[in-house]
């Protein structure tokens, strides 16, 4: 162990990690009381689990918010690696600083005025509100995360790999399938997966570019939680921390296990030189 | 590139982002110089294709400062702009002081810890913003977690009133925003070269003169990336005010949801936008030309 990993670090980090963890891990524990007083601990139940899937409003909620998640992050992830692309690797053009100010910008604007404008928008134009609508709206604000991500390991890769396979008669198009897109494929899925999550997370943009067809699982939770704590979401947001950390570590570990295994590769092919 | 592909490449996401980006908020910037209406549009001039040019010209005409001097008349909305820079400020210090040695913690870890501990600054992030702004209200609430452990310890003989103040509104932030401050200045840090702070301190520098001197100017590009994503979006934050704040906790993206969902009022509600936007430009402008830098470093 480092010498400078001291008390104080270690101090630190308890104190930093309680704080981020105690929160989540109190609610996901009264999830399982069987009081409707969520703040009573009356025993242990899944009673609320079984309610929130008899809940015919939560699920309709939890399907139009899947559906725009993984429609939107599919779009966002095409679109953000190609401006991505364009940051990085088309040059200068007229109206460049223009475009990587639109990709900078709605990372930072705040979501009301992302949602607002949106929703005037899609009013001047007669467009009819609902989850094509959202789809839209997701697409764009996270296309922007996307290409932060995706550029970031553009800038870090070996250019002169790609024009060896140029030079070894690849079309530019296989080029980049067969040799750049592998190299870049981690981020692109990271960004994928930022991009659904982002999606899935949305309440504000979401609110504006809705119509009343479509309610996604967040304007829900929002409109029950301003009433109070209710035992019914915390179960739901049980299930939900539940989702997500599952899904992080797997894709975390199947990443480290990519990158042992290509290393391994790399060093193979070395070895036989 | 061959030409055609280049241009097909670069038309794609600048077409997308010109009309779902930058033609939203020319509407916005146009809607915040009309007046409102109780019509459906609620707002005139409206624009007729079918007038034409006259119709145009009729349109520019209708258009007036009216809203924004309405903002700079009433008090109410001055207010709830200082007090989004004041409650977003206070958040960013707030944040930074906790984030700091959190970050500084993890960059002295061992090597093998290292990535846990990022994914465990990660993992929240992942986890709903809104889940985690609800899990405030069940702790902070009068008969809430706190307040039953405090008065079951003695600490307390009366139960705290921290919900539905501006107390949790700052607790409510600094939690969510956290990670944001955290993983810049853990990037930075976890670059430095440890072998200058040793140099340093084989040359006489204490331990914090050493920090003080090495270890936090050359986290600085951290420190302010780290800044800027936790004071740019606070200050138009809605959900946070809206749970865990109360009827005196003024923010401006509050103001302008309900001047949009409430009123029904969206010349007004445009205007708010327009000069929440002018405030924030700044910072943003600032923080493009940061990342730039850092990208251009890179490459």
């Amino acid at each position: 162990m480092n010498k400078r990993f001291t008390w104080f670090n270690v101090t630190a980090l308890t104190l930093g990690f309680v704080f981020l963890y105690l929160p989540i891990t109190i609610l996901v524990v009264y999830s399982f009381n069987s009081s409707k007083l969520v703040t009573v601990w009356a025993g242990f139940s899944f009673k609320w689990y079984g309610a929130v899937f008899a809940n015919k409003g939560f699920m309709d909620a939890a399907i139009v918010t899947l559906k725009v998640g993984l429609i939107s992050s599919t779009l966002a992830t095409i679109l953000g690696t190609m401006a991505a692309y364009v940051l990085v690797r088309a040059g200068r053009f007229r109206g460049r600083t223009l475009f990587s100010g639109m990709i900078y910008a709605p990372l930072v604007v705040p979501d009301v005025i992302t949602g607002l404008s949106l929703l005037l928008l899609f009013i001047s134009i007669g467009f009819s509100r609902g989850i094509t609508t959202i789809v839209l709206a997701h697409a764009t604000f996270s296309m922007c995360y996307v290409s932060v991500v995706v550029s970031s390991r553009l800038v870090s890769f070996d250019r002169s790999l790609e024009e060896a396979a140029l030079d070894l008669g690849c079309s530019p198009f296989d080029a980049f399938r067969n040799v750049t897109l592998p190299i870049i494929a981690p981020a692109v899925i990271s960004g994928w997966l930022l991009a659904f999550t982002l999606s899935l997370d949305d309440l504000v943009i979401s609110t504006f570019a809705s119509g009343p067809s479509a309610t996604t699982l967040p304007m829900k939770i929002y409109s029950q939680v301003r009433l109070g704590v209710s035992p019914e979401i915390n179960a739901l947001s049980s299930i939900m921390i539940g989702v997500v950390t599952i899904g992080v570590i797997m894709s975390s570990i199947i990443s480290k296990r990519s990158a042992v295994r290509r290393q391994r590769q790399e060093q193979e092919a070395l070895a036989q030189i | 590139m061959p030409n055609i592909r280049r241009l097909i490449l670069i038309a794609v996401p600048y077409t997308w982002l010109l009309l779902l980006f930058l033609v939203p908020f020319l509407i916005v910037f146009k809607m915040s110089l009309s007046d409102q209406a109780l019509a459906i549009p609620p707002y005139t001039p409206t624009f007729q294709f079918s007038a034409g040019w006259d119709g145009l010209k009729a349109m520019f005409s209708a258009f007036d400062l009216e809203n924004f001097t309405w903002l700079s008349e009433d008090n109410l909305y001055w207010k709830a702009y200082l007090s989004s820079l004041q409650i977003a400020l206070f958040s960013t210090i707030l944040s930074l002081l906790i984030g700091f040695p959190i970050a500084y913690g993890m960059a002295n870890a061992s090597a093998a810890w290292r990535p846990t501990l990022m994914m465990l600054v990660i993992l929240p992030f992942w986890t709903s913003f809104l889940i985690r702004v609800y899990a405030w209200i069940g702790i902070l609430g009068t008969n809430g977690y706190l307040n039953q452990v405090l008065l079951w310890t003695g600490v307390i003989d009366e139960p705290l009133v921290i919900l539905n103040t501006n107390i949790a509104v700052y607790i409510g932030i600094v939690y969510t925003y956290l990670p944001f401050m955290v993983l810049p200045i853990y990037a930075t840090l976890e670059k430095l070269d440890m072998d200058l702070l040793e140099a340093a301190e084989d040359l006489g520098c204490s331990r914090f003169e050493a920090f003080w001197l090495i270890t936090f100017p050359l986290a600085r590009a951290g420190v302010i990336a780290g800044c800027f994503l936790v004071f740019i979006p606070v200050v138009g934050e809605f959900v946070i005010p809206s749970l865990l704040g109360g009827s005196r906790t003024l923010m401006i993206g509050k103001v302008l949801w309900d001047e949009f969902f409430s009123n029904r009022d969206w010349p007004v509600a445009s205007a708010v936008a327009v000069v929440l936007l002018l405030i924030l430009i700044v910072p943003i402008i600032l923080f493009q030309r940061q990342q730039q830098r850092a990208q251009e470093a890179k490459q």
